[in-house]
């Protein structure tokens, strides 16, 4: 399949320990199975200590491109946290920059220990839809406690990103590289966690 | 779910660089593997020791890197392939050693794969250790992607077997730490018997002789550079400007032109044989434009030695204007990034380039300055060195004496910024903490009359920190030795250590007691849990006021990622909403302004700390700070 763009750029980002580098891989050996050159680029080492986490993905059917993706040049950001679009817009977005973003915060350290405040959500979103073509909003977090642990979120979201039509990824493809990649005994609750993304974000398109 | 030994030649797998790098010494047939962890190197070893069993190869966490590289170096000289693995900072380590073998030669394929980390992104420093191909004469290699990482890795066994010197690979975190594609090759279906000539000692002398040896091998290696396939060019035939890059700059290269649409007008030259220079291929590079610049990272080493070649070669080449990091043309600290040479590219070549409005931009960082709260790296909730660094802090200003503490690197390192309080006061290399003490312990005849205080942890322990001990029980340094064993080398991806009682191979062995260790150099030893915080501190102030010797104190704490996953929480630990008297009590939230665990919440509607649930891994030690007795806790 040709992409609108190529190279097709993503940044998946979150906070050390929601699984931004597990989604960027499952969602990267989903599209090299269909054909795609994928690279990945990752931020590692202190950030996985309660720091800003981000993934870059480039998808291209002609070169290998670099980890980094130029200034301004996401095409869709992926957040697994809704402040942290806005820290990754601020670099890499443009005005036709989409976005797919998890609901649920995560209070950073700062604020937890009461020295910085953490905005209103609503501000947050305002400013995502001003600086973005397009959002989905959904709260993977609370599909994902419903299911039994938060730790599914990731899951949801690669399945919210499956139901958009912006690269070609499906539950079955997901299936495939799961059995690959993702431990066995909790197979059942990551394709329902990934079906249940999918719904989600339907729901939000009909709202 | 290590992927690397996937037995499909022509499957095309996402694999991390460093995976691929480990995938190209399997197909190889590498047999010996061994390293100390080290990131943006961790992976290579960590993926390998995954596999080992099923592929029948020897795989080691070794105590540091100089044992990793000698215990590559025993498979080489007995006729096997070896690798050994590290981060800049191991070569380091490593390189004693190296600068004898290199010297000695070597038999089997031996590589050695060296990742640095330019920006330090999980550093201390950002050398470049390509420097050291030129002091040891040996060869360097320098992956620019993951298919190259991989074939690179495996003909660089065969080059170091042909040549008889280790080889050295050189990658940077973001070709180690990035994920691409990457075709696979046949697995070896033998292993080579090992066996050790006995008949023909390895030795360096004569030195001058080896060394003129060593020199007739790296004139050998050029002329095996100067047909790679590693080196190439991509331009037009007579470009207005050349590029000359080696490591992660091809990619940023290649997409800074690509993006500017100067296909036309820019070539780029790619070397992946960096050390010693392919001479012939370079002059005829060199002949293609009057204008070169180098795209490295981090340190101007092709630049320098490319400028040098060519001043020799001037009347056949013709003048150059170079730019690089020597015009300033480029940074000479940091790493690279494409947008980095996309502004060089469009100001050199007068193109416009503009990928979002102005209007834009300003919107967008507004909003991320206002919206975006910052997040400062901590300890985790429950991390024993969070509650190591308060006894400490307490202890040290109840003694008064304005006594400091020398650190080291891990986890722990945090104790220099308001995750430790502050309370660590140098950093530099593994066990330096400890080193540096022996020297301020012997100050106090000099008038140094502030206690000392090192601080490693336990890997680091066996890394570095015994013969800082040995040092200072034979010579007397004055100093308080802490040791956090936290029963993991948990900076790195929690490998084993000789602590743990765990090889790379998942065999379980007899750990290597610190204490017994410590007391049979003669040293006075303690141990304490940091949980119990009034005993620690109790102990800390008795050995602050002790006067002579090193005194060693062991803070064991399992880390509380690991503790977690085996046993859950110790405590149920709560705040009482009448006991805490908020903005009132007169300690200036203290619990969660100073302590810093992520699982005491300062809730501003309430005016009063509680405990989130979620996130508090149930250490119990915040009830022993808090001056109302409000935080408590219940064995759960």
């Amino acid at each position: 399949m040709l992409l609108e763009k190529d190279p097709w750029n993503l940044v998946i980002t979150g906070v050390g320990g929601q699984g931004n580098v597990l989604a960027s891989q499952i969602l990267g050996q989903m599209l090299v199975d269909k054909g795609y050159l994928v690279t990945i680029g990752e931020t590692y080492g202190a950030s996985q200590r309660g720091g800003s986490v981000m993934s870059h993905l480039r998808v291209s059917t002609r070169d290998q491109f670099s980890p980094l993706i130029p200034e301004g040049q996401a095409d869709l950001v992926i957040g697994l946290e809704p402040t942290e679009v806005l820290r990754v817009l601020a670099p890499y977005g443009n005005p036709g920059t989409m976005a797919l973003v998890n609901l649920r915060p995560i209070h950073p350290i700062d604020v937890i220990a009461g020295d910085s405040r953490y905005p209103q959500l609503q501000d947050v979103l305002e400013k995502l839809k001003k600086l973005s073509s397009r959002v989905w909003i959904l709260n993977a977090t609370a599909i994902a406690l419903e299911m039994g642990d938060p730790l599914y979120s990731n899951i949801v979201m690669l399945g919210a990103l499956s139901a958009l039509d912006l690269l070609p990824v499906d539950q079955e493809a997901f299936r495939s590289v799961a059995q690959r990649l993702m431990s066995a005994h909790r197979m059942e609750e990551n394709l329902a966690a990934f079906q249940k993304g999918k719904l989600a974000v339907r729901e939000y398109e009909e709202n | 779910m290590s992927l690397i030994k996937t037995d499909a030649p022509g499957r095309k797998l996402l694999l991390m660089g460093n995976e691929a790098i480990a995938r190209g010494a399997i197909e190889a047939g590498v047999q010996v593997c061994a390293a100390y962890p080290g990131n943006p190197s961790s992976e290579i070893i960590g993926s390998l020791s995954q596999v080992a069993d099923e592929l029948n190869i020897y795989v080691e966490w070794s105590v540091n890197e100089k044992v990793a590289l000698e215990v590559a170096a025993a498979a080489s000289l007995a006729g096997l392939r070896g690798l050994a693995a590290m981060k800049q900072n191991g070569l380091n380590v490593a390189s004693d050693f190296l600068l004898n073998l290199n010297l000695t030669g070597t038999k089997g394929g031996l590589v050695v794969v060296v990742c640095d980390d330019p920006s330090a992104l999980s550093s201390s420093n950002e050398e470049d250790s390509r420097a050291f191909a030129r002091l040891a004469d040996l060869p360097l290699l320098e992956p620019s992607g993951f298919q190259e990482a991989k074939e690179m890795t495996r003909w660089a066994f065969e080059l170091s077997e042909e040549l008889g010197v280790p080889c050295l690979i050189r990658s940077v975190t973001r070709v180690s730490h990035a994920r691409g594609n990457v075709e696979l090759g046949e697995l070896p279906r033998e292993k080579r018997l090992a066996r050790f000539d006995t008949s023909k000692p390895i030795l360096p002398v004569p030195v001058v002789w080896t060394h003129k040896l060593l020199h007739e091998k790296l004139q050998k290696c050029k002329k095996r550079f100067e047909t790679s396939g590693f080196n190439l060019y991509r331009g037009p035939e007579k470009p207005q400007l050349l590029i000359l890059t080696s490591g992660a700059g091809w990619m940023y290269a290649l997409e800074a032109v690509s993006n500017l649409g100067l296909e036309d007008r820019v070539g780029i030259v790619k070397l992946g044989t960096t050390w010693p220079l392919p001479e012939g291929f370079l002059k005829e590079q060199l002949a293609k434009s009057q204008k070169v610049l180098f795209v490295e990272e981090v340190d101007p080493f092709l630049e320098a030695n490319v400028k040098a070649f060519a001043a020799q070669v001037q009347q056949e080449i013709g003048p150059k204007l170079f730019l690089g990091k020597g015009s300033g043309t480029l940074p000479d600290t940091g790493e690279l990034t494409p947008d980095h040479l996309i502004k060089l590219l469009k100001e050199e070549l007068q193109v416009s380039y503009e990928p979002r409005p102005a209007s834009y931009i300003q919107e967008a960082l507004e909003a991320a300055s206002q919206s975006a709260p910052a997040r400062t790296l901590g300890f985790c909730a429950g991390c024993p060195h969070r509650a190591t660094y308060w006894a400490v802090k307490k202890a040290l200003a109840l003694d008064g004496r304005d006594g400091f503490v020398l650190g080291d690197i891990g986890c722990y390192s945090l104790g220099m910024g308001p995750a430790g309080f502050f309370q660590m006061k140098t950093l530099h290399a593994m066990g330096s903490g400890a080193g540096l003490a022996n020297g301020f312990g012997q100050l106090g005849r000099f008038g140094l009359d502030q206690p000392v205080l090192a601080v490693c942890g336990d890997s680091t322990f066996y890394h570095a920190a015994i013969p800082a001990l040995v040092n200072a029980r034979y010579n007397g340094a004055d100093f308080l030795m802490l040791i956090l064993d936290n029963s993991a080398t948990a900076m790195t991806g929690f490998q084993p250590h000789p602590g743990t009682g765990k090889t790379a191979m998942g065999e379980t062995v007899n750990p290597i007691d610190i204490e017994g260790l410590c007391k049979a150099l003669g040293a006075e030893v303690h141990t304490v849990d940091p949980f119990e915080l009034d005993r620690t501190l109790e102990i800390l102030s008795g050995l602050l006021q002790e006067k002579k010797g090193v005194r060693v104190l062991v803070l064991r704490q399992e880390c509380a990622l690991v503790r977690g996953k085996r046993q859950g929480r110790l405590f149920k630990v709560w705040v009482d909403q009448d006991r805490c008297l908020g903005l009132g009590c007169g300690c200036n939230r203290l619990c969660t302004r100073v302590f810093r665990c992520p699982g005491l919440v300062w809730d501003a509607s309430s005016g009063k700390a509680r405990v989130d649930e979620a996130i508090c891994t149930g250490c119990g030690v915040c009830a022993s700070i808090c001056p109302a007795s409000a935080i408590l806790k219940e064995a759960s």
